[in-house]
């Protein structure tokens, strides 16, 4: 595989015929001049909101793809309510030089096209920052705005009580500039007036859709930010859409022209320009999918839930690809997705597909995976190669559909009645969740079993620029399939599908080759499948079952078990043990608590099951001070740790309010145990809206 | 080499209780398997649980014995993953129509190119004769405390509604009626379901065999006994929906089905009572999809070149992810 090289060599320079580029040059420049007064360039947090279904998806994406056709790296938190019109939904995007893996709790600018999102985030936007906002809504009271909950309402109204300032969006202002927050009005009417005017369009309501992408274009305009980019971003988006490219980029214009014109002095954050390599911005429900291609799945099946259906839509979408290589003429590869009746058939048609060998998964959250469990304990007991894709999210029950928990583990670990083998491995972030998803076909295949990819929705539904991955760094590994162009086993004795060997794992025939049948069975069963009850034949074959999980402990190499992280001071003072997506703002958090002189070392577990308990001991055994990190009430992680163990994790950081945890939160929280860890044994993050 | 019946048998011990209708299918099935112009390392039995999911166990060819209520799922799925197999599915009335009957009526939808034959015997007989939702209102049988409270199933009409394309009754002890059944079922192209009537002598102590052969009927002319069974072609019965047909022709003949379904007690038909084979096979939908499934199945598909790298072309599958620095130039 070959990923074109962008010319990255030529200068970033302004087109001359381009009076837009032309006064950004002006305007980089006077921010040069300027730059005692500019705090930050390539440094920033951005956010915009709206209701639900208004477009606050496609405005980030817009914003975040113009930042990376820039060369900037970004990461995007994307919060948003059960339903599918009306409530609020946000999304913040964090833009940098390097690369990012986490969100900050401040806002530096807040790009608003709604009274809701103003109200709402404007405590957020730090000093020095700004918001963008539409006049035409300064008078509207906070408590007429029916879709902020009443205790919301409560508490903003009391806050602005306090400073003596009215229950309305002027009083939510007003505060806002007395904490030195830079305020752009933006008539977005009046910009659509005008554009329509410009494109001959009578009918205003069919343009109202641009105004997420007007509050983009001024956010750009007051960081400095050239208009090309943006419009490169919504060429992309709207790629096949004439029309709606058209309007977009004229009304993006005028709202680039409006902001700017109210800058009185460079804005205190700029946005440059950097040369780059070709990235990838995607979620992890995409980078997952990427990988389940890539790693060979051929049949995904799943019933609608969030946050796992969007990877299912994904490689339906992608259905039909390109390969090179393989034994078809024509070249194209294509992947069955099946949407079915409920989880318990996802869970059962991909065990069916995976005995005809092909690499089958489906993909799910908290409330399909209760249904699939009995199908599990199938899985298990004929050690079929069944991958399952699962996606935490807030529980029990329906929970918190669209938001962020690790609260699934230890159900995961344990899911279906008696004893068998399972692989169950979590990724930290987008890229690793790609590697990860070709590997657990993998183990799947190597050590018959199923195996499941543990997931949870910050990472499903968070945005990340990173590196084109390399798919030929995780090779396809098939274990002992037997090769189907293998006629017949030759031998006189009959094909056995579960034969006794030393490692556990048994040659594996699929349905339809000739010379090798067998049987499956959810009984215990004989070698070659039938159902067989001699307590004999049931102690071996339990224990064939189980020394699976210590062959894959002793073949999976160390780098796929676990992570270690450590910051460059010798002497750690503090050891954090983690999984899943908080990886990402641990690793943002190490560098602030570092350049604190604070030495730090992190311990991600992937692999859970089979566990990597000798390192992890060896981890954590000499630490000066050890914190469990992780997103339940329980300590879910830090509770294996010591079943495993017998270690003690005694200091934990945790979160169960629905959002993911913020690099900010991280270091402030870190801190504090340092400073005192046995006053700290538990500190629960409440940070998010 | 022709199949023989012997070619089918394994060496599992059968534990059905003597004299139970479950023996009459096996037969008929492996009967049909010898007779029919398939490849018996392409047939794939799949059973759900219960006496009749046994099945499986006692026949010569790939088996899988799965959860209670869940056959079809496995089933259909290796059907696509891998359609060249012979896929035929077997369970009970309580596995399919009790707890698996979500699956039966969303096979009805998909009409995937598969049969599914039915052990209809009243009770769950596994679990020693609790009422099975084909069991009639107020009947009782041996094992039942109180009669039957719930109405009954009715797996033709039922299967009607679901969108099955082949649609026919027979009766374990009429092999050579059951075994032609199965040829038909299996080379219909779609989804067919034959509701197989199986006397349980242990549990079902009504519809017992004695029963269906009108044992307690005699026909004062011949002194014969009088069967409740009669073969629909027998009385001109013709069930088929053609592509030629009219709207209104195909209307008659739903509603025939339906009139059919609800004859019960003395006069039971057997037979086919509705096959379509106008509607497309879900095989052929995935195929409009992906011209190349039906060659190139999932199952079929190389995943890996020799030295284990993907065949997957990933720069061209995330183009739609990748961004490439703009450079402003001159
Ligand atoms: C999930 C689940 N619930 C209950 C059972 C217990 N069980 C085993 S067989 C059976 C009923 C079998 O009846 P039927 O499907 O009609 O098959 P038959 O024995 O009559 O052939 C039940 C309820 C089970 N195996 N799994
Ligand atoms: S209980 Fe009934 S169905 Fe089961 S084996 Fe005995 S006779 Fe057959
Ligand atoms: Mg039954």
């Amino acid at each position: 595989m070959k990923w074109t090289a962008v010319s990255v060599h030529v200068p970033i320079v302004p087109r001359t015929n381009d009076v837009a580029a032309q006064s950004a040059t002006t305007r980089l420049r006077e921010a040069k001049t300027m730059s005692r007064a500019i705090v930050k360039v390539n440094d920033l947090s951005w956010m915009t909101g709206g209701p639900q279904g208004s477009g606050v998806d496609s405005s980030a994406n817009i914003f975040a793809g113009a930042c990376v056709l820039g060369g900037l790296w970004t990461f995007g938190l994307r919060e948003y309510y059960s339903s599918i019109k009306g409530p609020h939904s946000y999304f913040e995007v964090r833009v940098n030089s390097d690369k990012i893996r986490s969100h900050v709790n401040n806002v530096d600018v807040l790009a608003t096209f709604d009274a809701e999102t103003l109200i709402r985030h404007a405590d957020e936007v730090a000093p020095g920052g700004g918001i963008l906002y539409d006049p035409t809504f300064s008078n509207i009271e906070i408590d007429k705005v029916d879709t902020i909950e009443t205790p919301v309402v409560l508490r903003i109204k009391a806050r602005l009580a306090k400073q003596g300032l009215p229950g309305t969006v002027t009083g939510i202002l007003d505060e806002s500039r007395k904490r030195g927050i830079n305020l752009f009005p933006i008539n977005y009417n009046d910009i659509i007036v005008k554009t329509a005017a410009q494109i001959g369009e009578h009918q205003l309501s069919k343009l109202s859709r641009i105004v997420n992408v007007l509050s983009v274009s001024a956010s750009f305009a007051i960081l400095g930010f050239d208009e090309t980019y943006l419009n490169q971003s919504i060429e992309r988006a709207f790629a096949s859409k004439k029309k709606v490219v058209d309007m977009n980029e004229i009304g993006a214009k005028l709202a680039y022209e409006v902001a700017r014109s109210q800058l009185k002095q460079p804005f205190p954050f700029q946005l440059h320009p950097i040369q780059n390599q070709p990235r990838l911005l995607l979620m992890g429900v995409e980078s997952i999918a990427l990988g389940k291609l890539v790693g060979g799945c051929r049949v995904q099946t799943y019933y609608p839930i969030t946050p796992a259906a969007d990877e299912s839509e994904f490689l339906e979408s992608h259905g039909n690809f390109d390969i090179s290589g393989g034994n078809n003429a024509s070249q194209k590869g294509s992947i069955l997705v099946t949407q079915t009746e409920d989880e318990i058939a996802a869970i059962t048609m991909a065990t069916g597909a995976a005995l005809t060998g092909a690499r089958a998964a489906t993909s799910t959250s908290g409330p399909g995976f209760s249904l699939m469990v009995e199908g599990l304990g199938w899985a298990g007991m004929n050690e079929v190669p069944l991958v399952i894709t699962h996606y935490q999210r807030g529980g029990p029950a329906t929970g918190q559909p669209t938001r962020h928990e690790q609260g699934d583990l230890k159900f995961i670990l344990s899911a279906a009645h008696g004893e068998f083998p399972r692989i169950v491995l979590c990724s930290g972030d987008m890229e690793e969740s790609f590697y990860d998803a070709i590997r657990i076909f993998n183990y799947a295949e190597r050590f018959q079993m199923p195996s499941i990819h543990l997931i949870d929705k910050g990472l499903a539904n968070n945005s990340m620029t990173i590196p084109p991955p390399n798919a030929d760094l995780v090779p396809i590994q098939r274990g002992k399939l037997i090769e189907a162009d293998h006629q017949g086993n030759g031998e006189a004795e009959p094909y056995r599908r579960f034969a006794f060997t030393q490692d556990g794992v048994s040659p594996r025939a699929v349905l339809g080759m000739p010379g090798y049948r067998f049987w499956n069975t959810g009984d215990e069963h004989d070698e070659m499948g039938h159902i067989e009850e001699d307590p004999d034949n049931r102690v071996k074959m339990m224990t064939k079952r189980m020394t699976k999980l210590e062959t894959a402990a002793r073949e999976i190499p160390e780098d796929e078990k676990f992570n270690f992280f450590r910051s460059s001071k010798k002497q750690a003072d503090v050891t954090i043990v983690s999984w899943g997506s908080t990886k990402g703002p641990i690793l943002d958090a190490m560098k602030l608590l570092e350049k604190d002189g604070i030495g730090v070392e992190f311990l991600q577990i992937r692999l859970v099951s089979p566990f990597p308990t000798g390192k992890v001991k060896q981890k954590l055994a000499g630490a000066k001070l050890v914190i469990g990190i992780e997103q339940n009430y329980s300590g879910q992680m830090a509770a294996v740790i010591a079943e495993k163990t017998m270690i003690d994790v005694k200091n934990k950081i945790v979160k169960f309010n629905g959002r993911p945890m913020s690099q900010d939160e991280i270091y402030q929280s870190v801190k504090q145990v340092i400073s005192n860890p046995a006053q700290n044994r538990r500190v629960v993050l409440t940070h998010g809206a | 080499m022709a199949l023989k019946l012997t070619d089918l048998k394994t060496e599992v011990h059968n534990d059905w209780c003597p004299g139970c209708g479950d023996f009459g299918i096996e037969a008929s099935l492996k009967m049909a398997l010898t007779e029919m112009p398939v490849d018996i390392n392409k047939v794939a039995l799949f059973s759900g649980i219960g006496c009749s999911s046994k099945l499986v166990h006692f026949t010569n060819a790939f088996g899988i014995h799965t959860l209670h209520g869940r056959v079809l799922g496995y089933a259909q799925g290796a059907k696509l993953a891998n359609p060249d197999l012979e896929v035929i599915a077997v369970g009970g009335d309580g596995d399919g129509l009790g707890i698996g009957v979500g699956h039966f009526v969303h096979a009805g939808r998909r009409n995937i190119d598969m049969a599914y034959i039915i052990h209809d015997n009243g009770v769950y007989g596994l679990t020693k004769g609790q009422a099975s939702p084909t069991l009639q209102l107020g009947m009782q049988t041996k094992s039942l405390p109180e009669p039957n409270i719930n109405s009954n199933i009715n797996p033709i009409m039922l299967a009607l509604a679901s969108g099955f394309t082949f649609i026919a009754r027979s009766y374990a002890y009429n092999t050579r009626h059951l075994k032609e059944m199965i040829k038909k079922a299996v080379a219909h192209k779609g989804f067919a379901l034959i509701d197989a009537l199986q006397p349980c002598p242990t549990y079902n102590d009504i519809n017992t065999k004695e029963w269906y052969g009108g044992e307690d009927r005699i026909d004062p002319a011949t002194k014969r006994p009088m069967p409740r069974t009669y073969d629909l072609e027998s009385t001109g019965y013709n069930g088929r929906i053609t592509a030629d047909m009219s709207e209104d022709d195909v209307d008659k003949n739903l509603l025939q089905v339906i009139e059919k379904s609800r004859e019960w007690g003395d006069k039971i038909p057997i037979g086919v009572f509705y096959q379509n084979e106008t509607v497309p096979i879900y095989e052929e939908r995935i195929r409009e999809r992906s011209p190349n499934y039906l060659t190139e199945p999932p199952a079929k598909q190389q995943l890996a070149k020799n030295d284990g790298k993907s065949v997957v072309n990933l720069a061209n599958l995330s183009k739609g992810l990748l961004f490439e620095s703009l450079v402003l130039a001159q």
